[in-house]
């Protein structure tokens, strides 16, 4: 399977973990991701926040690229950059003459035929039984707590992706890799989205209420598809750990990272190691007959 | 009986913020389930059901000063959940827009703001966000606001843990044609609000 590769600023910046597991987990599917070429940033939080019309722009500028590189599919794994694709791709559909006074703004034009996918997406498209023969580390000691935060179904009529207060799509994943997954309160919570350089403390306040009710739930890991959820839930965690004098010392997994766990995959080949909370050391430690990581697994 | 006549502002923004989020405010009935299921509600001056009221009301600027704008994080539950289909989040949006194209945010959100401006800036020069440039330069304007030397200072030490981990670029990505981004952002954005 051929499908453009619309990475965004996190997955080439301190998110290039994500990207690692990614590339790796999906060779083995088949699957060859070709980048756009000279994409630009989706303006994300920034670009809504202040301006409307750029908000549109910038995405409408890269689903334009896209298109005139011959691209009909494109993966987009960040959420956010998802998310924003799929409003300007429906913003320009629904209407002409936003579509036209767009294109003269971006200088290309915008067709907004591109589907846009999320890494949930793919895998399903890949299919689950495919996914299911290709195991070859069945992720049994694992209990995740597979975590959709916002923008993966949020909103509805422009992600049309899943359920939105109830979605089953990771847990499906997780269960065809040979894992098991815990029923819990906060899957499509905010996490505290982009606001982790300019108030931390509100990334401090939800990512630990996420992080206590998994934990309260019985998980022993966190699975999450979206590289601003990981920095809040990963890299903020030892700061979570502070503040609120607690230990949560909860692995927190991309998709792709458990995904390539099952398909036998070293965690340093798919960049487990470089995370904050130390995940698995091997793919040993995800079998049953070795004591979960973290010392609260099955605690309730 | 008295009745009381309600005093709005000058001119109301209900239009322009209806045109920027393409939703209708007189929609609203008040029902709250925005605020119920808001995340930032609790520590919000206006939460969501308050702030619509308040452009019903014809208090626009009010709403355009209120806190709870900034500390939106804009995760689209209220606009999902709506009954009556307003997006709520899209008026956070334009009320954002509005706001910091009229300096009326306060100061206490002032670093939200100045993130984003610092955030936008970015991208028209590079075209993709360089994490370490974005840091220095909000870092900067912060303090130029005024702001604390220990904020100037707070995560530096995240600088070490993120090399270790080969997550640090000190030269980021940029896109090569930087010169259709400088048009684009001309395009769309009044120069004098970067």
């Amino acid at each position: 399977m051929n499908l453009a590769y619309y990475p965004g600023c996190a997955l080439h910046g301190s998110s290039n973990d994500y990207e690692q597991s990614l590339r790796a987990c999906l060779e083995p599917l088949d699957v060859q991701l070709k980048e756009i070429d000279d994409w630009i940033c989706c303006g994300a939080t920034a670009a809504h926040s202040l301006n409307q019309k750029l908000a549109v722009a910038l995405p409408a500028r890269n689903l334009a690229l896209a298109e005139n590189q011959g691209f009909r599919e494109m993966l987009a794994p960040c959420p956010m950059c998802s998310m924003q694709l799929l409003k300007a791709r429906k913003a320009v559909a629904q209407d002409e003459a936003l579509r036209r006074s767009m294109s003269e703004i971006v200088e290309l034009e915008v067709r907004g035929e591109t589907r846009v996918l999320n890494l949930i997406q793919l895998f399903e498209k890949i299919g689950l039984d495919r996914l299911k023969a290709a195991v070859k580390s069945p992720l049994s000691s694992m209990c995740a707590a597979c975590y959709y935060g916002c923008l993966l179904t949020r909103p509805p009529e422009v992600v049309e992706f899943d359920d939105f207060e109830q979605p089953r799509s990771m847990e499906k994943i997780l269960e065809a890799l040979g894992g098991k997954t815990v029923d819990w309160n906060y899957r499509t919570e905010c996490c505290g989205a982009g606001m982790t350089m300019a108030s931390e403390q509100t990334v401090l306040d939800l990512s630990h209420k996420i992080l206590s009710n998994a934990q309260a739930h019985g998980a022993n890991c966190l699975v999450v598809a979206c590289p601003m959820c990981h920095v809040n839930l990963d890299m903020k965690q030892a700061n979570i750990e502070r503040h609120y004098g607690v230990r949560h010392a909860m692995p927190v997994y991309y998709l792709s990272d458990v995904v390539g766990l099952a398909l036998g995959f070293r965690p340093e080949a798919l960049g487990v190691n470089r995370h904050f909370v130390p995940g698995v050391a091997s793919s040993a430690d995800l079998q049953v007959s070795k004591p979960a990581t973290g010392p609260k697994a099955g605690a309730k | 009986m008295k009745v009381e006549t309600v005093v709005s502002d000058s001119a109301s923004i209900v239009p322009q913020v209806e045109l920027l989020a393409h939703t209708r405010i007189r929609e609203c009935y008040q029902c709250g389930k925005c605020t119920a299921g808001c995340p930032m509600a609790a520590g919000m001056d206006a939460p969501p059901t308050r702030l619509i009221r308040l452009l019903q009301l014809g208090h626009g600027e009010a709403a355009l000063r209120a806190q709870s704008i900034w500390q939106c994080v804009s995760c689209q539950t209220c606009a999902t959940r709506c009954p009556k289909s307003v997006d709520c989040a899209g008026v956070m949006d334009a009320l954002r827009q509005l706001s910091a194209e009229r300096g009326a945010a306060t100061p206490e959100q002032q670093r939200t703001v100045l993130f984003q401006k610092a955030f936008l800036n970015n991208i028209r020069r590079n075209g993709r966000l360089n994490e370490l440039e974005l840091i220095g330069e909000f870092k900067l304007s912060t303090f130029l606001h005024g702001r604390s030397l220990s904020f100037l200072f707070k995560d530096a030490t995240l600088a070490p843990d993120l090399m270790k981990r080969k997550k640090f670029h000190l030269v980021g990505e940029k896109a090569r044609d930087r010169a259709v981004l400088a048009r684009i952002f001309a395009r769309c954005v009044d120069e004098s609000l970067l």
